[in-house]
């Protein structure tokens, strides 16, 4: 660790200064221009912005099945988005929540299929498992960056696709994987944290939701206890860094990992530390993923990007556990209601990317939002003058 | 044998202004230079001496204010304009690019060029090689700036000014990195580039200089110019007062005590630098309590490396290092610090403090994991605060407000913070690298009177410092330390400053004790 | 045998041949002190716009010089943001990622009939193969050298880029503002001007590696065409120590796990060996080696890190 290494001098390190700040104010600002990008590009490609937002909100709104969908979407994302904040928080750049979080798919199909345990068992078991696996897959990054001084955002790109071929790999082995397809079996009905799974299905449950049209609706979606998890998570990770011992360690080295060194902190296990438990997070929102909604998993042509939206989730929430929980909500109800207003319109659904990317853009550069406040502020004093 | 040309004002800066936000860096100053003149510009750290600088090179644009060149009034918006005019200027931290040759670095932004843009570095060579030889500033056109002395870069930064045809050169503290030979040699040098009608400028806070190298000097305190003075005619105290504001005293009280026991034993130490060299090279000391060891040298003699194999943030590779009897050799900080050893580290900001917490927690660096202020992995912040308001009342931090973050602070206060911190620890032995670096004359008065407490306190003090002064004022017993060796160690009392620039320059006696 | 080798290192060549342009972007960028994590989204755009100029003016030339425009466009946003608004580059960077493909896929949406696929361009307007037909059909020669323009201009510019970077005055100073960008303005030197200059050429670059998989390994866009290609980019640029000459090295390595993995998924290779392990090879070994050396190679000292004029 005390020679000048490439983790000592690139991005990341300076960046985190910042990215640790993020401050309520500018994520609204950015949200609001990254709306108003949005409806310039629908514009421009000749629909009707206000429309396809009204489409979108109430595609987002207008029925319990849809707000179940929208809370469905965001847990992954906002577990993801923890995840990075945490990194982030504790001065790393965890770009490999992506494969950390197919490494936590993947131990939760083997764990929730080979292994058979009462559901008050097997759940937690399979939750931990995905975790431990995932923590210690994130904990290769912070192994090799302490060790080494391999600058994390290299190491997790590359160990995201290790993850994604790992997975190509086991789920074609035979005896897990289906047959005549390219998914495993699906995990065991212990493992499943679907609300209501088994009832609902039940011929008196059936009848029930009938008369019932709030839940009838609400519970056709797989709605799962992982948004509560998502919650708890997001309290612990508060918790952990604002109150305890620990989240002053990691914190100290993540603002300025020589003073921490100097103070007597250990630097390369505080690294280690944090990227295990920012793995375990991104590893407990795949895990999660698979006992609530995939049930399996399959082989992966490309990325599915919870990691990376993730970090967009993180970047928008200001990277505070409340806040990201309100970005993640506010993303999936994007993405949820974005997809409606191409059959609904043919507006290209993908707007919803730029708005995004558009957000985060705006969130960069903090310095523009004040150039631009400051420019309304001296226009409303002109007026006021005049 | 001055050769000032008082007909031909060079430079004169009028009602210069230039404010950062709401602080006022410089305030309404004048300044007039003569062609062929040295004139210093004196001032404490933050006076405003290099913001107004930077005006003339044209890296800042001034609030308000003009400024004439030889009588023709100029707008420098950019350094371009100020290189057309003829200024050069020699920044106290270099801006040499490392990883290039000592020719590259001249001939960046006036390259001599073939065809399709390539660089004729043939033609770069000889025409360094010239200027150089001209004025008499050799150097290796070829050297790779890394592999070469610090007074050498600062030739590469002269002959950079010159290749762009420098008239007027400004020097920003040019000799805090040098020997006291080298300061020598570059005086000369200033007086030869004056003799072939060139214009100094020097930015410095040492008197000294002063009275040897400049022939005007201009004070500047809190932004406002205070006096402009011809040298020969002005005391050092004098001018001290007007830098100052106040008279002052450079004088550390301290009374005569008998030391104590070894405290801190160094034997035979050798530890590597970054780029793998050995750096301290067998180094032997001894520090007794009720002490102040002083540490004299010239930066870069094996002083950083020292200090952090001592406090266990860098390998030691052969040797011993024994606090009160322990061997501490390559334990981790934390055991070190368990082992009653404190320090208050070279750099305030990068090794002393975490800015971005706030001076509570900075408070607790080495101690957030113990009760009162956690139990079991929870921290409690009642206790943490009160503590932190306790040393701030006692060391007089301001402001007084525990939960600001460290970053908000002065450059003295933070020192108060770091020292706070430290000294409650109740360590027996104390090591203050550089302890008063970038701090106003207040400040550094608090830093030496804490060390004198400590040292009183019966606590054996280690201090390591670049400014002789400091060391000489200080401390009992001086030791010198030349490429990474102690060269030779003398009580403080029978300390004179040639012997002691002839032993840092590496002409001292090794046996000598 | 030979003809094996020959198919092996011919796929190499199309397989590195966009991460060698995406790589390209990030040294210039990187060596001029601003940070481009972007490259994925401005090769995703370039490979639409690539493919869609293609297609309709039947020109692949104008949909190569489209693409790299494109890219370009796309990198100027990344300037303006981490350049003159001091923005964080990684930020910027992420941005550019959702807006790159999300603008692609929106534009295709829009010139397609609604799909995020591009029609395919027809043969004759696929980027010419100039050593075509010279060499006999299969034979080692042929399989080597039968190569697509593309990839003969990604080597080209890996010398050209070298020959800017380390011989020319604006490589001096391209180099002198991304270690001490405040040494190079003291002298005068304009580095808003170098590194606009080096992030759009970034974007430029990037943009021909998309096309060049868009418009030659392939012979439209889709979605998942370049998935992760500019982070692998990326990582092969640090890998190549930040010099044009080693990212390229590091690029073939890349692709020459790609061409084994083809090669060796043939039903005539000489054994079977899961492609999926193979797949990760190259990741493993690029972690090995970052381990063993690259670890403490040197980045350009002011990487990442915005410059502030007024700064005290």
């Amino acid at each position: 660790m005390k020679n000048k290494t490439f983790a000592d001098k690139t991005f990341a390190d300076k960046t985190i200064a910042y990215l640790t700040k993020g401050t309520l104010g500018f994520s609204i600002i950015s949200i609001f221009l990254g709306f108003i990008i949005g409806a310039i590009i629908l514009a421009i490609a000749g629909f009707n912005p206000i429309q396809a937002y009204g489409v979108m909100i109430s595609g987002v709104i207008s029925r319990p099945s849809y707000i179940a969908w929208t809370i469905i979407g965001s847990t992954p994302i906002i577990i993801t988005a923890l995840s990075i904040a945490f990194a982030f928080k504790t001065g790393l750049f965890n770009i490999g929540a992506e494969g950390q979080f197919i490494i936590g798919g993947i131990t939760a199909a083997i764990v929730g299929y080979f292994v058979e345990l009462p559901s008050f068992l097997h759940i937690p078991l399979v939750l931990l498992a995905a975790m431990t696996a995932a923590g210690l897959w994130g904990g290769i990054a912070g192994f090799l960056k302490a060790k080494f001084g391999v600058h994390e955002v290299i190491s997790t790109i590359m160990l995201n696709w290790i993850a994604l071929y790992l997975n190509n790999y086991i789920v074609l082995i035979e005896g897990f994987r289906r047959a005549t397809s390219q998914r495993t079996h699906e995990i065991q009905r212990t493992a499943n944290i679907v609300i209501l799974e088994q009832w609902k299905r039940s011929p008196e449950g059936r009848e029930w939701l009938r008369g019932h049209d709030f839940f009838g609706d609400a519970l056709r979606t797989p709605l799962n206890w992982g948004f509560v998890i998502a919650i708890i998570l997001a309290i612990i990770v508060w918790y952990t860094l604002n109150k305890t011992t620990l989240g002053y360690e990691l914190k100290a080295v993540g603002y300025n990992r020589h003073a921490a060194e100097y103070g007597g902190i250990n630097v390369s296990r505080s690294m280690f530390t944090s990227m295990v438990i920012s793995g375990a997070l991104a590893g407990a929102a795949g895990g999660l993923h698979v006992m609530g909604i995939s049930k399996s998993i399959a082989s992966l042509a490309a990325m599915e990007g919870f990691g990376f939206n993730g970090i967009a989730v993180a970047l928008i929430g200001g990277n505070s556990s409340l806040g990201i929980i309100f970005s993640g909500l506010l993303f999936s109800a994007l993405q949820y209601g974005g997809s409606k207003i191409q059959p609904a319109l043919g507006a290209p659904s993908e707007v919803i990317h730029i708005m995004i990317g558009a957000i985060v853009f705006f969130i960069a550069m903090p310095k523009l939002i004040k150039y631009i406040l400051h420019n309304i502020k001296k226009k409303r004093g002109a007026k006021n003058a005049g | 044998m001055r050769n000032i040309d008082f007909d031909c004002k060079v430079i004169e800066m009028k009602d210069i202004v230039k404010k950062f936000g709401d602080f006022t860096a410089n305030d309404d100053i004048n300044l007039t230079v003569h062609k062929g003149e040295v004139h210093a510009l004196l001032g404490e750290n933050g006076a405003g001496k290099s913001t107004l600088m930077n005006i003339l090179y044209g890296l800042y644009q001034p609030t308000s204010g003009e400024i004439l060149i030889k009588g023709e009034k100029v707008d420098i918006t950019d350094p371009n304009i100020a290189i057309k005019k003829g200024i050069g200027m020699v920044h106290q931290h270099f801006m040499l690019v490392e990883p290039f040759t000592v020719a590259e670095n001249i001939v960046l932004g006036m390259e001599p060029t073939a065809t399709l843009g390539k660089i004729n570095i043939k033609k770069a060579i000889q025409d360094v090689e010239e200027i150089s030889n001209r004025y008499g500033l050799y150097v290796n056109p070829k050297d790779k700036i890394y592999d070469i002395t610090v007074g050498m870069q600062q030739r590469v930064e002269i002959l950079k000014a010159l290749y762009r045809g420098a008239e007027i050169l400004i020097l920003d503290e040019p000799t805090a990195v040098l020997t006291p030979q080298e300061i020598k040699e570059l005086i000369t040098i200033m007086r030869n580039l004056t003799q072939e009608g060139k214009t100094i400028i020097i930015i410095t806070h040492k008197l000294k200089e002063i009275k040897e190298a400049a022939d005007y000097c201009t004070i500047i305190r809190r932004g406002k110019r205070i006096d402009t003075v011809e040298v020969s005619n002005t005391s050092e105290t004098e001018l001290a007062d007007k830098m100052v504001g106040r008279e002052v005293s450079f004088k550390v009280d301290k009374e005569d005590k008998e030391r104590g026991r070894l405290a801190l034993r160094i034997d035979n130490l050798v530890v590597k630098d970054n780029r793998n060299v050995e750096a301290v090279k067998g180094l032997s000391l001894e520090v007794f309590t009720g002490e102040i060891l002083g540490v004299a040298g010239v930066d870069g003699n094996g002083q950083t490396e020292l200090i952090e194999a001592l406090t266990g943030l860098r390998r030691v590779e052969r040797g011993k290092v024994e606090v009160n009897g322990i061997d501490v050799t390559n334990n981790t900080p934390r055991q070190i610090i368990d082992n009653k050893m404190a320090s208050i580290p070279e750099d305030r900001q990068k090794r002393g403090l975490v800015l971005e917490y706030t001076v509570a927690e900075n408070m607790i660096l080495e101690n957030y994991a113990r009760e009162p202020f956690a139990r079991k992995g929870i921290l409690n912040k009642t206790a943490i605060n009160k503590f932190a308001r306790e040393l701030i009342k006692k060391f007089d931090v301001r402001p007084e407000d525990e939960t600001i973050k460290a970053k908000a602070l002065s450059g003295g206060n933070q020192q108060k913070v770091i020292i706070a911190r430290e000294v409650t620890n109740d360590p027996d032995v104390l090591i203050a690298a550089q302890p008063t670096r970038g701090l106003d004359v207040g400040a550094i008065e608090f830093v030496h009177k804490s060390l004198v407490e400590q040292r009183d306190k019966n606590k054996a003090v280690l201090l390591v410092s670049l400014e002789l002064d400091e060391v000489m004022n200080v401390s009992d017993r001086i030791a010198v330390i030349y490429e990474g060796q102690i060269v030779g160690i003398v009580d403080a009392k029978d300390a004179d400053e040639n012997t002691l620039g002839l032993m840092m320059a590496g002409g001292g006696n090794k046996d000598e004790k | 045998m030979l003809d094996s080798l020959g198919f092996i290192i011919g796929t190499t060549l199309m397989y590195s041949t966009p991460l060698i342009y995406a790589a390209l972007g990030g040294v210039i960028t990187e060596n001029s002190g601003v940070t481009n994590i972007g490259l994925e989204g401005m090769m995703t755009i370039g490979a639409l716009i690539g493919a869609t100029v293609g297609f309709y003016s039947g020109n692949p030339w104008l949909g190569f010089l489209a693409a790299g425009l494109a890219g370009g466009v796309l990198a100027l946003f990344h300037a303006i943001a981490s350049v003159t608004f001091e923005a964080d580059q990684v930020v910027s960077g992420i941005a550019i990622n959702f807006l790159g493909p999300g603008l692609a896929l929106f534009l295709s949406r829009l010139f397609f009939e609604g799909a995020t696929m591009t029609k395919a361009i027809p043969l004759d307007s696929k980027m010419p193969r100039p050593l075509h037909g010279i060499f006999p059909r299969n034979s080692f020669l042929d399989l080597v050298f039968n190569q697509y323009a593309t990839v003969y201009m990604a080597f080209l510019l890996v010398f050209v880029l070298w020959y800017l970077l380390y011989r020319t005055k604006l490589g001096l100073r391209i180099r002198a503002v991304g270690e001490h960008p405040r040494a190079a303005d003291t002298l005068g030197v304009n580095i808003y001007r170098i590194r606009y200059l080096c992030v759009i050429l970034s974007g430029v670059f990037a943009g021909f590696g998309g096309a060049s998989m868009s418009l030659a390994i392939v012979s439209n866009f889709r979605p998942t065409l370049v998935s992760g290609h500019g982070f692998i980019a990326l990582a092969a640029m640090i890998f190549g120590k930040w010099k044009p000459q080693g990212a390229m090295w590091a690029c073939l390595l890349f692709g020459v796990s790609n061409g084994l993995v083809v090669y060796l998924g043939r039903a005539d290779a000489p054994f079977q060996i899961s492609v999926q392990i193979l797949s990760m090879l190259p990741y493993v070994l690029t972690l090995i080696v970052l381990m063993g050396f690259v670890g403490r190679a040197s980045a350009p000292a002011a990487v990442g890190v915005p410059y502030e004029k007024g700064e005290r």
